[in-house]
């Protein structure tokens, strides 16, 4: 059927050009020489070195967790990985059908009705026409919105709209998951159906890579775990002995 | 793209799909990831109908007329020029209210193509940057849009010309390969703009500031004819050529059509050739900017 999934990361690195702005306040310079991370391109401009020289190569049944504080680089790297952000420097091979989770209200609008936002979301991945009705039914059947699915979503509960959004994120199976931390904070995954239609999208998916800061979740869904640190590669290999080096003790097992 | 089926289940599954990005790309590598974006963006046709739909749309929302406020506001601008300038013009309102309204109508399409093109990928920074899209459907939904607006205002143009009877007949189809020459442009235009304008963010009020000259420059409240001598000069304005080509047809044959086509022609080739040029070299880097 679909070709093996496979994700090669050769050498990538990718820099921000601060182009807008004060891109050479002093205050920035300050931090830039506090942090060794901002430089200059060939060109003299000022950029952010995001990441550099990553190398990865994920396979079929791979679950990579990434940790790292804030600005790491973590969610930078799922982008790369999605084809959002192209390398500067270096290669990325992506073989297989990919969603990413990286924005809770993709495409999501306010002014459209439930249905309408289920149309939409279909066509910005793609589908053919005859897979939107399946598709309607699927999210509409998750989200238990009844009546409301013809009305705005600017009228819904919160709690509607976190169920379409998680319902829409989760709706097309993907051979390789990208998905990012903010996904696994809402509401909706404490809800024992959430957490089953999620854990379904996971191991539904050949590779899955996982940014979090929840360790439990990573030591439990992940068979290998990388550290980021400053946009480079801190450690990379079993959850066990990098979670423990990234949390600085030795990890519990629960 | 294949689509495995499956029946038994609602799942979904998303379509096979393969990657390969390089950096310090070869000029072969930058024009094929470029038609790639092209063709894939020429797949997801439905997707650009429904956001130039959408934007109409949510702009009158609740309201009654919705999208017909266009024809109204453009319908009472052309009613008001046209006894104004023909007065001061001293022109027969016959011969002069068509011809503006026909104008005002095609101008509107073109100056809001240029000034939209500018936000082309401004306005869509936050799906650009959660998912890998083809850049090319922004550029389709912003002349979609445009062209939505057009269609409402055509009505002005009809009506205009069936208060004077003045009916183009068969040698108005005429405008039809000027109209397809129009889509070209528009797209390569969207594609330049929309990327210059993403990186360099002081380009959109000197294009604004140069559109408002432009607009006194080209007839469009004017006629060609007025400028007397001058009039051999203006297929030099590269938008009085692409208006002429349409406009020409429509009103029964204007003296420069031939000369506007020629024109036409060389200008759109330059934009292409430019626009392209621009394109495949800011393409991966548009997310970057924006």
């Amino acid at each position: 059927m679909a070709v093996r999934a496979r994700i090669e990361v050769e050498n990538v690195s990718v820099w921000f050009p601060l182009y807008h702005g004060s891109s050479r306040s002093l205050k920035k310079m300050v931090v830039a020489a506090a942090s060794g991370r901002l430089g200059q391109d060939q060109q003299q401009r000022v950029v952010v070195r995001a990441l550099q020289d990553i190398n990865l190569s994920l396979e079929q049944g791979d679950r990579l967790g990434l940790v790292g504080s804030n600005g790491a680089g973590k969610t930078t790297l799922l982008r790369v990985l999605a084809g959002i952000y192209e390398p500067v420097t270096g290669r990325l091979r992506v073989q297989g059908s990919l969603n990413a989770l990286l924005d809770p209200s993709l495409g999501m609008n306010m002014e459209l009705t439930g249905r309408e936002n289920i149309l939409l979301r279909g066509l910005y991945n793609g589908l053919p026409k005859p897979m939107l009705p399946r598709l309607e039914e699927d999210v509409a059947q998750f989200a238990e919105l009844s009546d409301f699915l013809d009305l705005p979503v600017r009228i819904y509960s919160a709690g509607m709209v976190v169920r379409l959004g998680f319902a829409l994120a989760t709706a097309i199976k993907p051979q390789i998951l990208l998905m990012d931390e903010w996904f696994l904070a809402g509401d909706a995954v404490f809800l024992e159906k959430a957490k089953h239609r999620l854990e379904e999208m996971v191991r539904g998916a050949d590779i899955l890579v996982l940014s979090s800061h929840q360790v439990e979740i990573i030591r439990d869904w992940c068979t290998r775990v990388l550290w980021l640190d400053q946009g480079k590669i801190r450690a990379d290999g079993a959850p066990q002995a990098v979670l423990s080096q990234y949390l600085g003790t030795p990890l519990e097992i629960a | 793209m294949r689509y495995p089926r499956r029946v038994m289940s609602t799942t979904t599954i998303a379509a096979t799909a393969s990657l390969d990005l390089k950096a310090d790309m070869s000029a072969s590598s930058r024009h094929r990831l470029a038609i790639d974006d092209l063709v894939r963006g020429a797949r997801l046709w439905r997707l650009a109908f429904a956001l130039g739909w959408l934007d109409i749309r949510l702009r009158y929302r609740g309201s009654m007329l919705g999208p017909f406020w266009l024809t109204i506001s453009t319908g009472v601008m052309v009613a008001a020029l046209g006894v104004l300038y023909s007065t001061l013009f001293k022109m027969d309102i016959s011969d002069y209210l068509p011809f503006l309204a026909l104008s005002q109508v095609l101008w509107g399409f073109l100056s809001a193509l240029v000034s939209e093109g500018c936000t082309t990928f401004t306005e869509a920074e936050s799906v650009i940057r959660s998912v890998r899209m083809p850049f090319s459907v922004f550029a389709a939904r912003t002349l979609i849009r445009n062209t939505i607006v057009l269609g409402h205002n055509i009505l002005v143009i009809v009506v205009t010309f069936a208060i004077f009877s003045r009916w183009p007949g068969w040698e108005g189809l005429m405008a039809i390969p000027g109209l397809l020459l129009w889509i070209v442009d528009a797209l390569a235009l969207t594609l330049l703009l929309g990327a210059f304008c993403a990186r360099f963010r002081d380009i959109q009020p000197i294009v604004n500031s140069v559109m408002q000259i432009m607009f006194f420059v080209t007839p469009v409240i004017w006629k060609p004819e007025q400028l007397g001598t001058g009039m051999a000069k203006l297929p030099l304005n590269p938008f009085f050529d692409l208006l002429e080509i349409v406009r020409g047809p429509l009103l029964g044959g204007g003296a420069l059509t031939t000369t506007a086509w020629l024109g036409a022609i060389g200008f759109s080739l330059m934009l292409c050739v430019v626009s392209w040029a621009f394109f495949t070299r800011a393409r991966g880097r548009i997310t970057f900017w924006i």
